[in-house]
């Protein structure tokens, strides 16, 4: 984890915040609506460090003194560090648990583990986890199932392995709880919300 | 027609403008100025302070100019401007014991270190309407005895606590108390919200609810043992300096009312702590809400539960009376929609009805 | 006559503070992931009354932009006074157009109706919820029928349901009746009559419920199954009437009864007014701003 602000610049933020977040969060609204719907974010600022122009939109539209969030190490650079603590104010937290928002790769190990899964009463206290991909509509497709679709969705979103779809069919059989997936690429979305069932 | 079939805009305008000109009333008499509300109906802007949770007896006096002396009405005003306020931090807890008290009274000791200062209070009064007022005329001014503000004033229960006969007061939380306009409440509740939402409540509701635990619905035997009003130093640490600065002075009226507790299999015999707090001088809101609070904490003493005062759910998801009102007065919104259901259902199983009891009527008219 | 609303320079864009809408935004992402259960919210209060539309104005406060296009119904009617009061405000505050036509709004806040127009995709369908919990009247504590909606406990509705069957040989219920939402969560549909519980089910607009007082906000995302409770002897049924409407002469859509004299005389007409307008082929009176 990064110390306090470093001397480098800031990558900017919005510039007229109440109507690019708004913009941003109705495509944010729209992928998880239509889960598997590739949704382009209209208003994503430059993006710091590794992360993705999408992530870095979903971040200043919805994470703030309230959303912990967690980094993985390949994000967890002294610009992405400092760009999310001086546009939105999140705590960055080293333990999973604690975490409101995560930003993954497409590759991480376990990449639910630890994460957040609410609870029986309270399912909405989970994590929501950005996993960074290669590209969307590309790569191997999927059928999805769930609410949003209408009966089913191929999918298709690179880089994720056979093991990552084991993951989440157990995390899909955990409903109503269970962690939410945005997968972001480039200025685009998919969401995977906890319900939707893949076939892998 | 309310629900105008046409032109809802036009009628509503002409509403406010209704409204408007009804507050104003006669022209021909003076407009009431927020300084005379201020300084003329200061409980109603206490009041209105207190349960609009908001410290600013200018603002409370415009509510109460702009609602026509509907303090329920003034209460929402204030709220929904609040509501609408950035928030610069939390300030540190008020320390009562630095209160520079106008008025302080025990009724558990017949004197007190400090003393029993009366003050201002209509417990004295003979309720006999003062003809005096309602003509002209100034009164000179009382005469007050000098003080020394610099002195502290040591709270009774301090008193009691350092003898082991109170419960000690609960430790000072590091962590920042939940705030409850802005998270929601989750039961079962802690008692740092419980006491926001009762400073909040609505003050008939909390003495309806207070009243009804000294008739046996959640008896805890309370006695005063302590109420003062006057004005006590607010501060805050900003984030640049590093330490506490006073900001403001403003007046609370606190209640710390003592109950006698039996004990249970971990604590033995001792009186406990209900308490009250609210802006200005509400003694009988901080004295409900001390009674309220002590009957809230029956699980937590091991007391069986019985009574509506006892019933955290029930008490704090009805006390507030911004939330009450609103869904109370909501039934003057058009429900046609609904109530056209409900005529189709009565009327199919009232055609059912009769139905069966022609039927009935054509058997015995056949046998 | 009323003037053009402004947006009003003291208060931010759509009223709400943008950490109020990131709050209320986050509480919408949870609720479409989890249709049909109600995510509790820190909600603010609002200069309209508590159980006059609080919980839909602050969804659609943290929804709406300057691209959308807003209607708003109450009764079904856009001329109805609340609905009047709510589109003003966020005229108002969010500088937004407003339309009565219901297939060229992009956000439709709603009480107690849901528009016969067929929704279509893209469709932000906004409900002002007075209680949320569909098991309130049946059980009073928050506590407990948190548990019953964990566990997936619903045996005290399907009591309650055929208990009226006994008592008056159908299931009376006709407004705000429950409904099954992904056969995981008893819902309330908010007081909407039956007539219109249909037209939830694998809706292609996505469903937001509001509820103010309650602080609760809760979903149901396109295309995604809604049962209305009942049993297999005793199957759902909408309301009928024998009339027609007056003015259009429909026979499909929620009617209206007004009674038009001193002998009771009655008259009936479509409860949704733009769709009735709309088969008169008559426009619009208020052009959309």
């Amino acid at each position: 984890m990064s110390s306090a602000l470093g001397t480098h610049d800031i990558a900017a933020g919005f510039v007229d915040p109440p109507h690019e977040s708004q913009r941003v969060f109705r495509g944010v609204l729209e992928a998880f609506a239509h889960p598997g719907r590739i949704v382009t974010v209209a208003d994503a600022p430059a993006a710091p460090g590794l992360l993705c122009r999408a992530t870095a939109a979903f971040l200043l539209t919805l994470a703030d003194r309230d959303t912990p969030l967690w980094l993985a190490p390949e994000f967890d650079s002294p610009e992405v560090c400092d760009f999310v603590r001086f546009h939105t104010g999140a705590p960055i937290v080293g333990g999973r648990a604690e975490a409101a928002f995560a930003v993954l790769a497409h590759d991480q190990l376990l990449p639910f583990d630890t994460f957040s899964i609410g609870t029986d009463t309270y399912p909405d206290r989970s994590a929501t986890l950005v996993i960074e991909v290669p590209a969307l509509g590309a790569g191997p497709a999927l059928i999805w199932r769930g609410p949003g679709i209408d009966g089913q969705a191929s999918v298709a979103v690179a880089g994720l392995s056979h093991v990552f779809w084991l993951d989440w069919a157990a995390n899909h059989s955990l409903f109503p709880c269970g962690v939410d997936v945005v997968f972001a690429a480039g200025s685009q979305l998919v969401a995977l919300p906890r319900g939707i069932a893949v076939e892998s | 027609m309310y629900v105008a079939v046409k032109g809802g805009e036009t009628a509503i305008a002409h509403s406010l403008d209704l409204l408007a000109d009804k507050r104003r009333g006669d022209r021909g008499v003076a407009e009431v100025s927020l300084d005379q509300i201020d300084q003329q109906l200061g409980l109603a802007v206490d009041r209105v302070m207190t349960e609009g949770s908001c410290y600013d007896r200018a603002l409370a006096a415009l509510a109460i100019k702009q609602a026509r002396g509907d303090l329920v009405e003034a209460i929402f005003l204030l709220r929904a401007y609040r509501t609408t306020l950035p928030r610069f931090g939390a300030s540190e807890p008020l320390d009562t014991s630095r209160m520079v008290a106008e008025r302080r009274i025990s009724s558990t000791f017949k004197d007190v270190p400090g003393g029993q200062v009366l003050g201002p209070t209509y417990d004295y009064t003979h309720r006999l309407l003062d003809f005096s007022l309602a003509a002209a005329g100034e009164r000179p001014e009382a005469s007050t005895a000098p003080c020394d503000v610099t002195a502290a004033l040591p709270r009774v229960g301090d008193i009691l606590e350092r003898e082991g006969m109170l419960e000690p007061a609960p430790a000072a939380d590091a962590a920042e108390a939940q705030d409850l306009t802005r998270q929601p409440v989750v039961f079962p509740t802690t008692r740092p919200v419980r006491l926001q939402n009762l400073a909040r409540g609505d003050e008939g509701f909390l003495l309806a609810l207070g009243y009804s635990t000294q008739r046996g619905y959640g008896n805890n035997h309370p006695f005063v043992g302590e109420i003062r009003f006057g004005a006590v130093p607010v501060s805050f640490v900003p984030e640049e300096l590093g330490f506490a600065i006073e900001i403001a002075e403003i007046d609370v009226t606190e209640c710390d009312m003592v109950n006698q507790f039996a004990g249970s299999h971990d604590v033995p015999p001792q009186f406990t702590r209900g308490y009250g707090l609210a802006f200005g001088h509400a003694e009988r809101k901080a004295m409900a809400m001390a009674l309220v609070d002590r009957a809230l904490r029956a699980e937590e003493l091991s007391e069986v539960a019985t009574s509506p005062a006892q019933d955290e759910e029930f008490v704090l998801a009805h006390s507030d009376n911004v939330e009450a009102s609103g869904f109370v007065q909501h039934l003057k919104l058009p429900h046609y929609v609904d109530f056209q259901s409900e005529l189709v259902v009565v009327r199919a199983l009232r055609a059912e009805v009769e139905a069966r009891n022609r039927q009935a009527t054509l058997c015995q008219a056949a046998e | 006559m009323p003037d053009i609303p402004v947006q009003d320079a003291a208060y931010n864009y759509a009223y709400l503070d943008e950490q109020t809408k990131r709050m209320i935004r986050r509480a919408i992402l949870k609720a479409v992931a989890v249709p049909g259960y109600q995510v509790p919210f820190g909600g603010r209060e609002m200069p309209l009354p508590y159980g006059w539309g609080t919980g839909g104005i602050q969804v659609t406060a943290a929804i709406i932009g300057r691209d959308d296009t807003l209607k708003v119904i109450d009764q079904g009617a856009d001329d109805t006074t609340n609905a009047v009061s709510i589109r003003r405000f966020f005229a108002r505050v969010a500088d937004v157009a407003t339309t009565t036509r219901t297939e060229e709004a992009s956000v439709i806040q709603t009480r107690h109706r849901v528009p016969e127009t067929p929704l279509k995709e893209g469709q932000i369908l906004v409900f002002q919820v007075p209680i949320p919990e569909p098991l309130r009247m049946l059980e009073p504590r928050e506590t407990e029928t948190r548990t019953l909606h964990a566990l997936s406990e619903y045996g005290v509705m399907q009591v309650s349901l055929y208990e009226s069957i006994a008592r008056h040989g159908r299931i009376a219920k006709t407004y705000n009746y429950p409904v099954m939402v992904n056969e995981r969560y008893i819902m309330s549909p908010s007081p909407i009559p039956k007539f219109d519980n249909p037209k939830l089910d694998r809706s292609p607009a996505l469903q937001l419920y509001g509820a103010g007082r309650e602080k609760r906000i809760y979903a149901v995302p396109p295309y995604t199954p809604v049962k209305s409770l009942d049993f297999d002897d005793h199957p759902f049924e909408i309301e009928t009437w024998s009339e027609c409407c007056a003015l259009c002469g429909s026979r499909e859509s929620f009617l209206d009864e007004m009674i038009v004299d001193d002998t009771g005389k009655r008259l009936f007409l479509c409860s949704d007014t733009d769709w009735c307008q709309e088969r008169q082929g008559v426009l619009p009176e208020e052009p959309p701003k």
